[in-house]
């Protein structure tokens, strides 16, 4: 899928998911909505989960969301329910799954967070992590970052460290780095710094991203 | 209780009004012309329930959601296991309704005890009357007290519990276990297919050997099943020889299957003491879960077909009322089983199948989704899902090909570990997508 245009990135994604909510001429299939409905019980309602183990989904990039449901549904990651459940839907679902939750808002709670470990990682993410993971890492072309789930992190980086996930272009390297700047408190300075932007405490962020500590965010 | 007058005399003035516009609309009016708005009454405040109630309001706001059960809050069954060990309290799975009503559900204390489908009115215990253009039925399950001779509601409420509805027998059957000697035994009666959460009495045993472990270290747990397998079993068998000595001498939980003698046919309940088929059971802590059918309101109603309530399983509409939809444990929707996930993911189905039915349009094709997580000890959580689409032709659910199962045999400590963090997200998700 390639989805470069001039459109806000907001609206083409409401267009896009009013485009995919027309059912094909004569085809049977559940609707995008109605299979996304399915993952609330797991992922929060309309995807803003409540679980910290479980990722927020709402309000991400429909190829991002494609490409970890594929991953899964391949067993390119650790196992999880995840691999049982993907291994269900069609290329096809799953897109409309993603642009479904891509029109969602993204709901954040607050959370706790270690101030001073989310000060450093504010200082690693800008310079490690910054240039893919834009604005904070808000929602965006490599995931969502900004107001996840703490715990979910953690295990995320576990397993991309202990090989259980693939790592991205360039993120072993970068994350190599960070480590070696800092030492064991890489991990989770980064983590809480993320975790920390969900909270109505005081804001990590440079002040530019829009992640201001309110309850809601724009995708 | 002024209030409440009112509230039903505007409910009535409401009703009649409405009942009016309805009666026209079927000479042909289009219902949008006459402004009315439709009224949705939901019997039962569980997962079901709720879960339709929010996604009504959710999808269309103009419907008027009446939500009608008898308790004033919501306590959840699912990891009410965790109160036996100690791990958590009743409080924390206690909820109340404000969320709902937040999404505009008007809730109602109160027991439903009639459904007129021709008249298409609900009425109460409290002679509470409300019209409905839909109504949804979800009462969960009711008992088969005459299945095992001795044993009755009164002895059940007071000396050995079912606690198969959390509440006051959870905490009975937790002060039991308290109070049990050194070196007890503790029995748990687990019911024949169908029944509420077919993981559920295994994982109850598992939850009673963790307290054990660290409370009374020489008691023993029997389970004395009316069946030859169960859910899970192969990850309950691993978790238990990995945490409690499952298989060898000295094992903290025995199981012993209908065939080896587990049915039970008879309880004195002086003695604590079952009957079974091939010998007898003494216990100092018994807990019977009962064999299991649908609701009480569902029987009063006439929605039943044996044990349970047939529907069409693309829309959940009852196959023996038209206008009532019977989600969750009293349904029979077979190929799901009865479990929480399952009763939030048919509600959904419902919800939007109604309103396409206010519409006049077809309802879409259903999908669905069960998951279920049970934490079997310290570190040691297990799960199992399915994907479901139906099969019209037979009106099953079919698991899809090649989808879903349980947990991988013999993961890693790690894996294990997360499904229990995984079992207590999922438990907040749940309860945040029914009514927060």
């Amino acid at each position: 899928m390639n989805h470069k245009n001039t459109l806000p990135k907001h609206l083409r994604n409401l267009l896009l998911a009013a485009c995919t909510a027309l059912p094909a001429a004569g085809v049977a299939r559940p609707s995008g909505q109605a299979l996304a409905f399915t993952c609330a019980g797991c992922h929060g309602t309309d995807g803003s989960s409540v679980g910290p183990s479980m990722p927020a989904i709402a309000g991400m990039d429909p190829e991002v969301f494609v490409d970890a449901m594929q991953a899964y549904r391949e067993d390119k990651r650790n196992p999880s329910i995840m691999n049982r459940i993907a291994k269900a839907y069609s290329d096809e679902q799953l897109e409309d799954m993603g642009w479904f939750f891509a029109s969602q808002r993204l709901r954040v709670f607050p959370q706790a967070y270690d101030a001073a470990l989310a000060a450093q990682g504010l200082e690693l993410h800008q310079q490690y992590c910054e240039k893919c993971h834009e604005n904070g890492g808000l929602p965006g072309d490599a995931g969502t970052l900004a107001g996840q789930w703490i715990p979910y992190l953690h295990y995320t980086m576990e397993d991309f460290i202990n090989g259980k996930r693939q790592w991205p272009r360039k993120m072993k390297r970068k994350v190599e780095a960070a480590i070696e700047a800092a030492g064991d408190q890489a991990i989770p300075a980064l983590v809480n710094y993320y975790g920390s932007q969900s909270s109505t405490g005081p804001t990590m962020t440079t002040g530019t991203t829009g992640a201001s500590g309110a309850e809601e965010q724009e995708q | 209780m002024k209030a409440d007058m009112k509230r039903r005399t505007f409910l009535r003035a409401a009703g009649g009004a409405a009942g009016g516009a309805a009666a026209l609309g079927t000479l042909g009016f289009p219902a949008l012309v006459l402004g009315a708005s439709r009224r949705v009454v939901v019997v039962g405040g569980g997962v079901g329930g709720c879960t339709a109630a929010k996604y009504l309001r959710k999808l269309d706001p103009s419907l008027s959601v009446t939500l009608i059960d008898p308790e004033a809050s919501y306590t959840s069954c699912f990891m009410s296991n965790e109160v036996l060990s100690g791990e958590r309290t009743l409080e924390s799975l206690t909820f109340g309704y404000d969320g709902l009503r937040g999404y505009g559900v008007t809730v109602v204390q109160d027991w439903v005890v009639g459904i007129d489908p021709d008249q298409q009115q609900v009425t109460t215990q409290g002679a509470q009357h409300f019209d409905y253009d839909a109504c949804i039925v979800s009462p969960g399950v009711g008992f088969k007290w005459d299945a095992i001779d001795g044993y009755n509601e009164q002895i059940a409420n007071t000396s050995i519990p079912h606690a198969w509805f959390a509440g006051p027998q959870t905490l009975l059957l937790r002060q039991q276990l308290q109070a049990m000697p050194e070196g007890g035994h503790v029995i748990i009666v687990a019911p024949p297919n169908p029944f509420k959460c077919p993981p559920g009495p295994y994982e109850r045993a598992s939850q009673i050997a963790l307290y054990c472990q660290h409370h009374k270290p020489r008691a023993k747990i029997t389970i004395l099943d009316a069946k030859d397998a169960f859910s899970k079993q192969g990850l309950y068998m691993e978790g238990w020889r990995k945490l409690y000595g499952y298989g060898t001498d000295n094992s903290m939980i025995q199981w012993v299957s209908a065939a080896a003698g587990g049915a039970v046919e008879e309880l004195d309940p002086d003695t604590r003491t079952l009957v079974g088929l091939v010998e007898d059971f003494q216990g100092d802590v018994v807990n019977i879960i009962p064999p299991q059918k649908a609701g009480n309101i569902a029987f009063a109603a006439d929605l039943v077909d044996g044990d349970w309530c047939p529907v069409d399983k693309r829309t959940f509409e009852s196959s023996r009322h038209p206008g009532i939809y019977v989600l969750g444990d009293a349904s029979s929707a077979a190929k799901m089983p009865k479990s929480a996930y399952a009763a939030n993911s048919q509600a959904k189905v419902a919800a939007a199948a109604i309103i396409a039915r206010f519409q006049d349009q077809e309802p879409g094709d259903p999908t669905f989704v069960n998951t279920c997580y049970s934490v079997v000890g310290e570190d040691f959580g297990i799960s199992v899902a399915a994907v479901y689409n139906l099969d019209s032709d037979t009106n099953t659910i079919e698991p899809i090909p090649g989808s879903g199962g349980v947990s991988p045999a013999n993961a890693s400590p790690e894996i294990r570990k997360r499904e229990v963090s995984y079992a207590h997200s999922w438990f907040k998700n749940v309860i945040n997508d029914m009514m927060e």
